[in-house]
């Protein structure tokens, strides 16, 4: 099974602040990777150092073979990664069907009005609201029209930054049964960037826990599910058994 | 009659002003900069189409076209050497290279052509059309009419054309924009070139009806003014206000003391400032964190 994506010992910094501190990470072809993390603990700078939205200072990123970092976003968006970043990100005056042609402004070919069906087969709701300007989208639709447009691209590798921030238990299902059947059906390899660890957990098939920019634990995501750690911190299943463990004494970081 | 007569022609000045706010607005939007050498530009295009016409003897049909398509380049060279290594500087910055860029265009524009005023010999000017007691010199009907194919063509530009939702999508998010892969920087030197276009139009447009000299480009004081009335940022706004202010100009010419007409375009800024600070046509959006 070759890897997509490698990632080798990247380094950014925000001013003097480092943000990445040498993070490597492999991401499978035809995998879902999750990426947990709390805030601040780097993991949207991965993704944008991945993405060329921000050069990492040292260290590369390959993908499909290619060192790719140090280039423009739009130009490693053409080689077929598409990155819906956080908080959706939608072209607020544009109508629903012209968000979705941008997804595929990069592409020439004639399937592009196949893969617009195909998008509104996923999402039937956005196929409703075609015309509507998708700043009057509510939160959910917005998410789901950020995913629509980066299918349109037809990428081989989607980054998808916390898709589960400010919707509902109900959309967080119903977003994450979608990446399941993107990577099934589709083949689309996807890098899941959560602090929902539940929902990233249990869509994923490798995870990555991040914290103050390093990589603290790598494992199968069924085997992540059952780390104390994860259960403790990520999944707040707290062991109420003999004297309560008081976490904040134990144990405050995995440094 | 005179009412009516001082509406066409303000309708006429005002016409250029919007095209000048047009510019202003077009790379306000895209870009977040202002570019304050807007005028001189439609200063320069004026003279490319001086140069063209009255120098070379090129028939009018070929100049104007050529005018605006050397223009357009000016604009994407100026883009590319001066306004692209400017990305991310401090606002002020920006400004000031523009104004710089202003005083440039102004020095050169004199030492090739000269400071005293030339014409721009158009095959209309001089010919007026009577429409019963109202009479509109084709010069001035030159400039409403092409203003308005103008805004005809970039509606259909902006609305249906793959490069141009391009270019509104990168105005309205521009990292979204990066990450569905449209090349975001050459959208800039292409909105740099539209502007400039658009500026030498303007210049084409007016010069048959004021002289050519380097300074005329100071009208982009009032355009910009016109761009503020009008709420920086819409493109329709822009033309709007542009008339608003052309034809209060005019008005104020005839009914006021003297010297009101120069100031009525900032008078009417500072009203609007005051009673309505967005604009007529507000697009200030939210900027999310």
């Amino acid at each position: 099974m070759s890897n997509l994506l490698e990632i080798r010992n990247i380094e950014t910094y925000y001013g003097p602040v480092m943000a990445i501190r040498g993070v490597s990470m492999d991401v499978p072809q035809g995998k879902i990777v999750s990426l947990l993390g709390a805030n601040g603990a780097g993991k949207t700078t991965v993704l944008k150092a991945i993405s060329g939205a921000m050069d990492p200072q040292k260290g590369t990123v390959t993908y499909d073979g290619v060192d790719i970092q140090g280039h423009d976003p739009d130009w490693v968006a053409r080689k077929g990664i598409a990155h819906v970043p956080e908080g959706r990100e939608v072209f607020p005056f544009l109508n629903v069907d012209e968000n979705l042609r941008m997804g595929a402004f990069s592409r020439r070919d004639a399937e592009i009005q196949q893969d617009l069906d195909m998008v509104y087969d996923y999402f039937p709701i956005l196929k409703e609201l075609h015309k509507a300007q998708a700043v009057n989208l509510s939160g959910g639709q917005q998410q789901m029209l950020a995913i629509g447009r980066a299918l349109m691209l037809r990428p081989k590798l989607m980054l998808l930054d916390e898709p589960s921030l400010g919707l509902s238990p109900r959309l967080v299902h119903e977003i994450s049964e979608i990446i399941a059947r993107l990577n099934a059906e589709q083949g689309v390899t996807v890098l899941l960037v959560e602090q929902n660890a539940k929902m990233a957990l249990e869509v994923g098939d490798y995870g990555y826990v991040m914290e103050i920019g390093r990589i603290v634990m790598e494992d199968t995501c069924e085997r992540l599910r059952e780390a104390p750690d994860i259960q403790e911190f990520y999944l707040g299943m707290k062991d109420h058994g003999v004297r309560g463990r008081r976490r904040w004494k134990q144990r405050k970081t995995w440094r | 009659m005179e009412v009516l007569q001082l509406l066409i022609s303000g309708i006429s000045q005002g016409c250029v002003y919007g095209l000048i706010a047009l510019g202003f607005v077009l790379i306000y939007k895209a870009t977040e900069m202002v570019n304050f050498a807007q005028g001189d530009i439609m200063m320069l295009g004026a003279y490319v189409a001086i140069t063209f016409i009255s120098l070379w003897e090129v028939p009018y049909y070929w100049a104007v076209p050529a005018t605006i398509l050397v223009m357009a380049t000016v604009g994407v060279i100026l883009e590319r050497v001066l306004l692209r290594p400017m990305i991310g500087e401090p606002h002020f910055a920006v400004l000031m290279l523009t104004i710089g860029l202003g005083f440039v265009l102004r020095a050169l524009a004199g030492a090739i052509w000269g400071n005293e005023p030339r014409a721009l010999p158009m095959p209309y000017v001089g010919d007026v059309l009577r429409l019963g007691e109202v009479v509109i010199g084709y010069e001035n009907l030159a400039i409403i009419l092409g203003t308005a194919l103008l805004c005809l063509l970039m509606w259909l530009f902006f609305s249906f054309t793959r490069i141009g939702i391009a270019m509104q999508a990168a105005s309205q998010n521009q990292l979204a924009a990066f990450y569905v892969g449209i090349p975001v920087k050459r959208m800039f030197s292409l909105v740099w070139a539209l502007s400039a276009a658009i500026a030498a139009l303007a210049g084409i447009l007016t010069a048959p009806v004021s002289l050519v000299d380097p300074l005329i480009g100071f009208v982009g004081i009032k355009a910009f003014a016109a761009a503020i009335v009008g709420g920086f940022g819409s493109m329709p706004g822009a033309i709007i206000g542009g008339l608003l202010v052309g034809v209060v100009e005019q008005f104020a010419g005839l009914y006021l003391p003297p010297g009101f007409s120069d100031m009525s375009a900032y008078v009417l800024l500072l009203v609007m400032l005051v009673i309505r600070p967005q604009g007529l046509f507000a697009t200030m959006q939210k900027k999310k964190v």
